[in-house]
Order: C-alpha cells, then sequence, then structure tokens
C-alpha cells in the first residue's frame, strides 16, 4: 500500500510518501511496523494522540482494520480555514 | 433556480467580488447571501510568510463533503468554498465560503457551520514562517470543541 505522510509528519520522517509491503491488520499495527523500523519513525509516531490517520482518503482511527486499504496517510490534526 | 455547491482547492488568489457577485446572481429566489473571507494575519510584526499545505487526493472529497452536509441541514439555495494552498504572505486572502438562502439566520448558520468543519476537518496545516523560524500551527482545542455545537 502507499503511506503518505504531511506535515511536520512528513518533516520527521523526511519523505512524502512510500510504498509499504505489510500485513498488519490494523492501523495500529502497521504504526508498530513503522515505529519500529528507525528512529525517525520512532519520533514521527511518538505520541498518536497527536496524530490523524485518514484511510482511502476518509479520515478514520487507528484501530480501523486495513483489509483492502490501498491508501494511508498520516498526519497532525489538521488547521484549515 | 437549482441548488449550487462549488468548491475549489487553488494555489492563485480569487477575486471576491466577482466570485460573491456571480453567486449571489445565481439566486434570483434565495433574499440572503452570507460570506466569509479568511486572510493571513500577522499580530506581532514577525510573520513573513504562512505556507499551506493539503492533501491533493482527499482535500476537494472532504469539501464536497463538509459541503452537501451543510446543503442537507439548512435551507440553501448554494454553497461556494474557495480554499488556497502555497505560500502566502500577510493579508492574503487564504479562504472564503458563501452560502444563499431565502432567509438570512440560514445563510449565517451554514456558513458558520462550514467554517468549524473546515478548520478542523479538511486536510490543510499551516506552517508560520516567522523572522524567528518556521514552526506549524497547532490545531486548537476550541477549534475542535466548536463541532460539538453541531
Amino acid at each position: 500500500m502507499d503511506v503518505l505522510y504531511f506535515a511536520w509528519v512528513r518533516e520527521r520522517i523526511g519523505l512524502p510518501k512510500e510504498r509499504v509491503a505489510t500485513d498488519a491488520a490494523t492501523v495500529r499495527d502497521l504504526v508498530a511496523e513503522l515505529a519500529a523500523r528507525e528512529e525517525r519513525y520512532e519520533a514521527a509516531f511518538a505520541d498518536l494522540s497527536a496524530l490523524r490517520v485518514a484511510l482511502d482518503q476518509e479520515l478514520s482511527d487507528f484501530d480501523a482494520p486495513l483489509a483492502g486499504v490501498r491508501e494511508v496517510a498520516f498526519f497532525p490534526p489538521m488547521t484549515g480555514g | 433556480m437549482s441548488e449550487q455547491v462549488s468548491v475549489k482547492v487553488q494555489e492563485a488568489d480569487f477575486d471576491l467580488g466577482a466570485e460573491l457577485d456571480g453567486f449571489g446572481a445565481g439566486f434570483a429566489d434565495m433574499g440572503a447571501v452570507v460570506s466569509f473571507t479568511g486572510i493571513v494575519r500577522d499580530v506581532d510584526g514577525g510573520l513573513e510568510a504562512m505556507e499551506i499545505e493539503h492533501y491533493p487526493g482527499m482535500t476537494l472529497k472532504a469539501l464536497e463533503d463538509i459541503a452537501a452536509q451543510a446543503m442537507a441541514r439548512w435551507s440553501l439555495g448554494g454553497v461556494k468554498v474557495i480554499h488556497r494552498y502555497g505560500r502566502l504572505v500577510p493579508s492574503d486572502r487564504i479562504m472564503m465560503v458563501a452560502t444563499a438562502s431565502r432567509h438570512r439566520k440560514d445563510a449565517f448558520e451554514a456558513a458558520e457551520f462550514l467554517m468549524d468543519y473546515l478548520k478542523s476537518r479538511a486536510p490543510f496545516w499551516k506552517k508560520e514562517h516567522l523572522k524567528s523560524g518556521a514552526q506549524w500551527v497547532a490545531a486548537r482545542d476550541e477549534d475542535e470543541a466548536a463541532l460539538e455545537r453541531w
């Protein structure tokens, strides 16, 4: 699946998008896999309460299942308007 | 007059007067048009630029969804939303919403609803470039709390 990062999450991880091969069942499982990779990922995912997630471009939550999902995006709370 | 929803996400500035004239002209049976314009502000004189990032694949859908909710909830003839992204400087327009209804109450309430949802549910992120350095604008608890009103 494609994993996208925005705002400070993108800056902390150092890239806007990457392709990830995973068997993670839920968003939380995927986060655990990513956080275990390298320190920059661990830093970005240190506090999930500071993050939001979208699955296939719809806002979702960290307990949502990933079956069939093609695009996951992680970002801080939005500041539009 | 049929219902009208217009949502745009763009880097370029927009002509507020022309947008409102065009919007209002579409509704002979609507007595009220309410609009809100968001502008880059520089409170302490230290802001050089405001950079607005967005999630291209999701932004338009999120805005259309918010506009559709407003259309469903209030008696509106139309909704218009324009939101910019990219690098803006103080006094630049960031975004606008406009609503049209027969009577003003629906137009005012729907415009406030749109703004409250745009702030916290549309995938935009603001980064302030200050003379002293750059920082991401943090979401405010009040903005999330504002949604409970609706």
